[in-house]
């Protein structure tokens, strides 16, 4: 399949750059996936979103469902339990099931990207056996931990410690604003095992839930995703087996950076499902509202707004596809998905705000979704690198490329 | 976004090979042949239109997929393979090219193997039951099948036919609006939802069943079952290669929208609404 997406893309990915605007639509393979998680995300989540959001519910049937349907492990080797597709199809998969649910999308995202990605790229044939096939189905998730109360942007201050004791490490330190954590079984935790070496001196580790010395917060009362549980993890003395260390000594934040520049394609994904879905919602009661003798479709003013914001959609959604179809031909990718995920985020939060302006007093309470997603689109501006931090890694980059 | 296709027929079949254990339990060396089909389901929420020359509705640029009927006889045929009852799933239909993403789908849950007749064109416009109960029934003994499972009706038209006339032609027993079936030795156990109620029949094999709505509840295509489904064949057949004529022996005169909802009266008493129906000639 990947050979065959590739072949089809053939000369796009090839040359790199210009070529995607000769890609007049998604490979076959990719449509059918797309149109099965529309399918799912129509049937399935989008009329219990509003309730799960009311209840701060974990759809954890839908989580099961979508195990079963391959898509909580999309990129994961099917001789490990997953759908051996590349990150394209997660893309979609995740746009289109956030067009459904916020909350759902970002489940999905960080046990795809954030939890299965590290292990999947850095763990040994052990680690992967133990700590990735038991977390495809949908029966469990899992979740990444690398910000703290002390730290989020600023990664590389991490104050969690790990001290090795005998064949044991111990954790200790508290980890902040955890997605998934109260409904996960395993995480990716980052501890310092050498302070001194400041960033250089993190490593990654691989924790069971519950366990033995691990905690959780209360649950955070969020503006959005609420259908997703988000707290902190505290670590008191926790005790874990030599093996439980994610890649080498030290690796640990070359490994949250690299997670993270896939990551954040997952989130663009989410953001643009999120933007989509608000899009819908506005030129629906563009047609059907009617004010001045006529739907109010056929208003310049509200006209301008739906043109801008589908145009801010579409270019986030092809920067998207392209940091993806990069990934998978392995060539760097950084620039365009920190890019992507800039574009898509912004999109979320003008698209779903100016939603709210074209549905006026309706927009603003919970009869329409459009409220919801105006709550559920703010967050994608902030995790897994906030806008601040995107331009700094696109102006890296940058200047890299014009380096005198 | 790919353009959306035209679908109006598409049916599926089981494959089956001749039992020579006939009498004997089914087992995976008897394949049995489901039928079904597929009609477009033009989706609730768009508006439909006539066209304006009223000789049908428009279909252009309006998304075409599965008959929810249809989807629920290829689930009744997988689930069937997996109980290892049948050896091979064959997923038909007819229409333009386009029907060949609905095969696609129909592969995605678990066919086995796909085939493609192509009607185009004006001989689409006007293929109706009969002339796809004539291509079923050619397929069926082409391809030797032991069971057809189709959807009850399509949704778009509602005819509620094909099945039937497919079963007449072959001189097959028939099970309609199935909304239970068990495999028993040689026979099939279908109950049948009609107008009375419930009403359990035993047909022999092999048959024509028509999938009801609470046959079971279709599955989602899973990721790795469609990448498998891009590696499996879809054969294209022509009706003339089966011998069957398409032209149609009816004649649309015209399609009309239903009339606009007119406003009611509001009446007093009882005398005075015989009054007024007397007065419009209602009794």
């Amino acid at each position: 399949m990947h050979a065959l997406c590739i072949q089809t893309l053939g000369m796009a990915v090839g040359h790199g750059v210009r070529c995607l605007s000769q890609l007049a639509e998604l490979p076959e393979l990719h449509q059918m996936m797309r149109q099965t998680c529309r399918d799912y995300a129509q049937k399935e989540l989008a009329p219990i979103a509003a309730q799960l959001d009311k209840d701060h519910k974990f759809p954890a049937k839908q989580v099961k469902e979508l195990g079963a349907m391959g898509v909580m492990a999309v990129e994961v080797p099917e001789s490990l339990g997953g759908a051996g597709m590349d990150y394209l199809a997660y893309c979609l998969a995740v746009e289109e099931l956030s067009r459904g649910c916020a909350s759902t999308g970002v489940i999905v995202s960080v046990n795809n990207s954030l939890y299965l990605g590290p292990i999947l790229k850095f763990g040994t044939e052990e680690q992967k056996k133990q700590w990735i096939t038991p977390f495809t189905t949908g029966e469990r998730v899992g979740c990444f931990a690398l910000s703290e109360p002390g730290n989020g942007s600023d990664a590389g201050a991490a104050s969690t410690l790990a001290q090795q004791e005998g064949d044991e490490w111990v954790l200790s330190g508290t980890k902040a604003w955890i997605t998934n954590c109260w409904d996960a079984s395993a995480t990716v935790v980052f501890a310092t095992t050498d302070k001194s070496l400041k960033h250089k001196g993190i490593s990654a580790f691989l924790v069971p839930m519950p366990h033995p010395g691990l905690s959780l917060g209360k649950k955070e009362d969020k503006l959005g995703i609420r259908a997703s549980s988000t707290a902190n993890i505290i670590l008191e003395d926790c005790h874990i087996p030599l093996g439980n260390m994610l890649g080498e000594r030290g690796m640990g934040f070359k490994i949250a950076m690299q997670t993270l520049d896939s990551g954040r394609l997952g989130i663009a994904a989410q953001a643009l499902g999120i933007a989509q879905a608000a899009l819908d919602c506005a030129a629906d009661y563009a047609h059907k509202r009617t004010a001045f003798g006529a739907p109010i479709g056929k208003l310049q003013a509200i006209q301008f707004k739906l043109a801008d914001m589908a145009l801010a959609i579409e270019s986030a959604r092809l920067l998207t596809w392209r940091a993806a179809m990069l990934r998978d031909a392995k060539k760097p990718f950084t620039k365009e998905a920190a890019m992507a995920k800039l574009a898509a985020s912004e999109a979320a939060t003008f698209v779903s705000h100016q939603a709210i302006q074209v549905l006026g007093g309706m927009g603003y309470v919970t009869d329409m979704p459009a409220e919801r997603h105006y709550r559920d689109a703010r967050i994608t501006e902030i995790y897994e690198g906030t806008s601040e931090i995107q331009r700094l890694v696109i102006a890296n980059n940058i200047l890299k490329e014009y380096q005198q | 976004m790919h353009r959306s296709s035209e679908v109006k027929h598409v049916a599926s079949y089981l494959n089956t090979r001749g039992c020579e254990c006939f009498g004997q339990p089914c087992e995976s060396h008897c394949p049995v042949l489901t039928d079904r089909t597929i009609h477009v389901q033009l989706k609730t929420f768009i508006k439909i239109r006539v066209k304006p020359d009223r000789t049908g509705v428009v279909t252009d640029g309006v998304k075409h997929s599965m008959n929810p009927f249809c989807e629920i006889a290829v689930e009744e045929a997988i689930k069937l393979k997996e109980k290892k009852l049948v050896k091979e799933v064959v997923a038909v239909s007819c229409g333009p090219q386009q029907v060949q993403e609905t095969i696609r789908t129909a592969l995605a849950m678990g066919a086995d193997r796909g085939i493609h007749v192509e009607v185009s064109g004006k001989d689409y416009e006007t293929l109706g039951p009969l002339q796809v109960s004539k291509i079923f029934a050619a397929l069926a003994k082409k391809e030797q099948a032991d069971l057809i499972i189709l959807g009850k009706q399509a949704i778009d038209d509602d005819c509620n036919q094909t099945g039937q006339m497919t079963a007449a032609l072959l001189d097959w027993p028939q099970g309609t609006f199935a909304s239970e079936m068990t495999l028993e030795a040689d026979k099939l156990k279908v109950v049948r939802e009609v107008d009375g109620g419930l009403e359990t029949i035993k047909i022999k094999l092999p048959a024509v069943v028509t999938a009801d709505l609470r046959l079971n509840t279709p599955r989602y295509a899973t990721l790795p079952n469609i990448m498998k489904a891009k590696k499996k064949k879809i054969a294209n057949v022509k009706p003339a290669d089966l011998g069957v004529d398409v032209c149609s022996r009816l004649e649309v005169l015209k399609v009309d929208e239903p009339p606009q909802r007119q406003a009611g009266v509001k009446v007093e008493t009882v005398d005075d609404l015989v009054g007024k129906l007397k007065e419009a000639g209602r009794v």
